[in-house]
């Protein structure tokens, strides 16, 4: 199912890859002078387990197409897009793996044509292509990955993804991430997560315990800090109007302000908060603005990148466990979401 | 609408890109992908392997070729019907002048050194034309908003120039490896493979009545029949032996310092290395290999730049590495100066700078780092640079729309400080003081006797006042200037002036004298209030000359006007031509406690009505910084 690049630049980049890495795992000369400035800032055995890591990438739009760019960039081991959706205008927007030619991508689908361009960026990353409905997929799937990311997935499908994730016994870190007009949400659980950070010339070792997605979902508002970034409550109601209405990322407009307020109020309700805490004009710039912000890809699709490079490198402390962007109020913000707020 | 409101502004724009690098590449998308049609871009580099990393719209087969040209191709390929025009030029170029700048209606920085920058600065003060300037480094970025009258120009607040050393702690006094690179980088590869007739400080000495210069010179000269590793093996003695003992000598130097001590090569390596690896004439590199790919590491087998090498691989790769140059790329010799892309100087320097360190005592570094430090490198990788993109685009839309209570300066932290990541904070107001932007005069302080005016020029109006093609006026006599159209009298006379002391100028400069100093291209004019002083500390003002004037930027912030210490550090990105990486990773809640503060003000006052119902949450924040 994998399509094999017969690329020779491939071939014996990976040949030599899997020579050295039965060795003492040294990175070759050619990766060394590729990746000379990164390696300057996350080190060579960072890079080393870059090299030997296995991304799974499920929805690709802009945001997903600048995280899957700068992945490819760092030097990952594999990158599996999926995306079946068909190439139309739309998925022009905000997305430059895809050539406006309508010759080149008609009848190919996203993930078939972003694999092309993709590959284009780093010849030493296999970058391939994998059909079919993500929630269809065993649990025995994942396990072929080390992290999974989906982009713009529907509420079910990023539960039972990140239930079968949490079940195989090796540790595959989870993402998702979700951009709308300007804003952007990216969600992070690394299970039990052990890693290395610097604290005053010191290496010291730290441990992190991550809130599955649907504990982290279903967190009860009241308890949860004023300051909380509004996003958080407002992915949520459109979380729900989605799954309620059956739609797909994006597929909405103005005139589904009244279902998605009716719903807003359900959910304020049963959180005994009140329906101030997620504002109307937010909830409206979500459902109009269905076209990304190119901007905005860029800043999410970033950090989401920068993010994975960590967990994979197990360097540096990463995000727990979302991250909010508004390109209104300009804020890149953390917020620590579980059920340790009842306590 | 908005949304319609802002497609217009961005459709009807005509913007100017400096730089098609790290952020360059991720601007020009990002740029393209947004609506923008009319996108002019200024870059003079061509294309290297290390850029491919991050610079995602080229290619292997690209390098050597213009980066501004291929980044251009590159994104016509999927925005086939906007305007690029790419310009393989020096931004510097007297073509880039203000009726230039003038056409555009923002200009968008991605450059990667602080000259360049001041020059653009100057430039877009003139043509008032908004400047949204950028920096990156390793996970650490920001952005910045610069218009005239409104808020701060890029230089209201001093910017770190690069650092120098004395040049005794180089020659006589290392204590920081970084010393015995430049030694090496400077001094002694200068000297044996640069231009003779430049004067190098390689042999002067604390003592400098020590033995005729003339004997220690002839040390240098090889002949034409001279066993290339006796030679070697000569010039090694000679520096990391012979010239240790000399500076002994002088107890003086070593009373409160570490000794080092004197390294002869006889004590490290075998009588003769041509049986041990075969001679150089019989070695895997041809003589038909180009110059870059001679290597001495392959031949002593020592295969990882990242490892340690000790005393005696690191004598081993210095007398391989002189070998070869001599072998291999004898034409070269006499008109070398460093670059770090040539694999065979940076192993030279790297075990050149691990012998003195081994000297004096300093850790040694493997070449990976010597590397780094030897070549200003500037890590980098491709996430930050497109993040920064993104807020550049999201200022320039701000910009264009005239959103004045809207601008941002934007910082990128490694580490989260309140939470945030990216943080956005108010520009300040232009900072009255500013010599640049608010035309305040300048103290400097000099030894009007002994310094000559060839010093003023180098050291304070091209180095520390960035000024390109400067003119210098003493009341109304002109006492230096540059240009195509002065006469063969003018020059001369102005070469003659660059040789006098100030105080025998034509029209001497002495304590209390104006001098106005300006340069016509950036449009910049400004005042020197000249005072006489006779002595300076060597090693803290090495330069033999104080430049004050700069005062701090006044922290107003509504009605809390505390007087803030206002360091740049927030200036991330500088590739700084001195020898030291001017990269500094300190958090900016940690540099900036008084920016914090008042950040905070700012931040609680929107949060602070969670439970009210708020049309537009932007228009709660009242401490505006920018009227």
């Amino acid at each position: 199912m994998k399509k094999n690049s017969l690329d020779k630049e491939v071939l014996l980049s990976r040949f030599s890859r899997l020579n050295l890495r039965m060795d003492g795992e040294e990175l070759t000369e050619q990766e060394t002078a590729l990746y000379d400035r990164q390696i300057r800032v996350w080190g060579a055995n960072a890079q080393r387990r870059l090299t030997k890591s296995h991304i799974l990438v499920s929805g690709i739009k802009g945001t997903v197409a600048e995280f899957c760019k700068n992945i490819v960039l760092a030097g990952v081991g594999s990158v599996t897009l999926m995306d079946d959706s068909l190439v139309n205008e739309e998925a022009l927007n905000a997305n430059f793996l895809i050539p406006p030619d309508e010759n080149a991508y008609r009848g190919k689908t996203v993930a078939e044509i972003c694999c092309d361009s993709l590959k284009d960026f780093n010849p030493m990353v296999l970058v391939s292509v994998e059909k079919g409905d993500l929630s269809a997929r065993s649990t025995e799937f994942f396990e072929k990955f080390d992290v999974v990311v989906i982009g713009y997935g529907s509420l079910a499908t990023k539960k039972a993804v990140n239930e079968k994730c949490r079940k195989l016994s090796k540790r595959v870190a989870f993402y998702t991430v979700d951009c709308r007009d300007s804003c952007g949400e990216i969600f992070v659980d690394l299970q039990d997560y052990k890693y290395t950070k610097k604290k005053l010339e010191e290496k010291v070792e730290c441990e992190l315990n991550f809130p599955s997605f649907q504990e982290a979902v279903s967190v009860p508002w009241k308890p949860i800090p004023r300051r909380t970034a509004k996003l958080y409550f407002a992915m949520r109601v459109i979380e729900v109007f989605e799954e309620n209405e059956g739609r797909k990322h994006g597929e909405c407009s103005l005139l589904d302000l009244p279902t998605v307020l009716e719903i807003k109020k359900k959910l304020c309700e049963a959180n005994t908060v009140s329906e101030s805490h997620v504002p109307d004009s937010l909830l409206e710039r979500l459902i109009t603005g269905t076209i990304e912000f190119p901007p905005a890809c860029a800043i999410v699709g970033g950090i989401l990148a920068q993010e994975v490079i960590k967990a994979v490198s197990g360097k540096g402390e990463p995000l727990k466990n979302f991250f909010y962007y508004d390109a209104q109020d300009g804020k890149g913000v953390m917020e620590n979401i579980s059920n340790s707020f009842t306590s | 609408m908005d949304q319609q409101q802002q497609q217009s502004a961005i459709q009807g724009a005509k913007v100017l890109m400096v730089g098609a690098g790290g952020i360059g590449c991720e601007l020009l998308k990002t740029l393209a992908l947004s609506g923008f049609h009319d996108i002019h871009i200024i870059d003079m580099d061509t294309i290297e392997v290390s850029n491919l990393n991050r610079q995602f719209l080229f290619r292997r087969s690209h390098v050597g070729q213009s980066k501004a040209k291929v980044a251009r191709d590159a994104v016509l390929r999927f925005r086939p019907h906007i305007n690029i025009r790419s310009y393989h030029a020096n931004v510097k170029n007297p073509e880039f002048d203000v009726d230039f700048f003038k056409q555009f209606d923002v200009v968008l920085n991605g450059l990667d050194n602080l000259d360049a920058r001041r020059h653009v600065n100057r430039l877009c003060l003139a043509a008032d034309v908004p400047l949204v300037e950028s920096g990156t480094t390793g996970f650490l970025g920001q952005v910045t908003v610069h218009v005239k009258g409104k808020t701060e120009c890029y230089e209201c607040q001093t910017k770190p120039t690069p650092k120098t050393y004395p040049v005794c702690t180089i020659t006589s006094t290392p204590t920081k490896f970084v010393h015995c690179i430049v030694w090496a980088k400077e001094l002694l590869f200068a000297k044996l493979f640069g231009d003779k007739n430049q004067d190098n400080d390689l042999n002067v000495r604390a003592n400098k009545a020590a033995s005729s210069s003339k004997e220690t010179e002839d040390v240098f000269e090889r002949a034409d029949d001279e066993d290339i590793e006796q030679y070697g093996r000569k010039i090694y003695d000679h520096v990391f032996g012979y010239n240790i003992e000399a500076a002994l000598s002088n107890e003086e130097t070593w009373k409160n310092r570490r000794r080092p001590r004197p390294i002869y090569s006889k004590d490290v390596l075998p009588e003769s290395l041509t049986q041990k690896n075969g001679s150089t004439q019989n070695c895997s590199a041809t003589d038909g290999d180009d110059s870059t790919t001679v290597s001495a590491m392959p031949l002593l087998g020592l295969k990882n730049p990242q490892e340690l090498w000790g005393l005696t691989q690191n004598s081993l790769v210095f007398i391989e590495a002189l070998k070869l140059f001599f072998a291999k790329r004898k034409k070269e010799i006499g008109h070398l100066t460093f670059d770090k892309d040539d694999q065979l100087a940076v192993e030279f320097v790297t075990a050149a700078a691990n012998i003195r360190a081994e000297s004096f005592g300093i850790p040694l570094h493997s070449l990976f780092e010597a590397k780094g430090i030897a070549g200003n490198i500037v890590h980098a990788v491709a996430t930050t640079n497109a993040i920064v993109a993104g807020l550049i685009v999201i200022e320039a839309i701000k910009v264009l729309k005239k959103d004045a209570d809207k601008y941002r300066m934007t910082y990128c932290l490694e580490h989260p400080s309140r939470k945030m990541l990216l943080m956005p904070v108010e520009p300040f107001e232009p900072n009255p003081s500013c010599y640049v932007c608010s035309k305040t005069p300048l103290v400097l302080e000099i030894n009007t006797q002994k310094s000559k005016l060839r010093d003023l020029v180098d050291k304070i109006v091209k180095a520390k006042l960035g000024m390109n093609l400067p003119l210098i006026m003493h009341g109304a006599s002109l006492l230096y200037e540059v240009g195509d159209d002065l006469d063969d009298i003018m020059v001369a006379n102005y070469n003659a002036n660059l040789e006098k002391s100030l105080s025998e100028l034509p029209s001497p400069v002495i304590n209390g004298s104006i001098l106005t100093v300006e340069d016509l291209q950036q449009e910049l004019s400004c005042k020197i209030n000249v005072k006489h002083r006779e002595e300076f500390d060597e090693e803290k003002e090495p330069e033999g000359m104080v430049l004050s004037g700069w005062t701090q930027s006044p922290a107003t912030n509504g009605e809390s006007a505390s007087t803030s210490n206002n360091e740049s550090a927030v200036d991330v990105t500088e590739s700084s031509s001195g020898p030291e990486i001017a990269s500094k990773k300190r958090k900016l809640s940690e540099t900036q406690p008084e920016n914090h503060k008042r950040e905070t003000e700012n931040v609680e006052s929107e949060d602070d009505d969670d439970l009210v119902e708020i049309e537009n949450p932007m228009t709660v924040s009242k401490k505006k910084r920018v009227a």
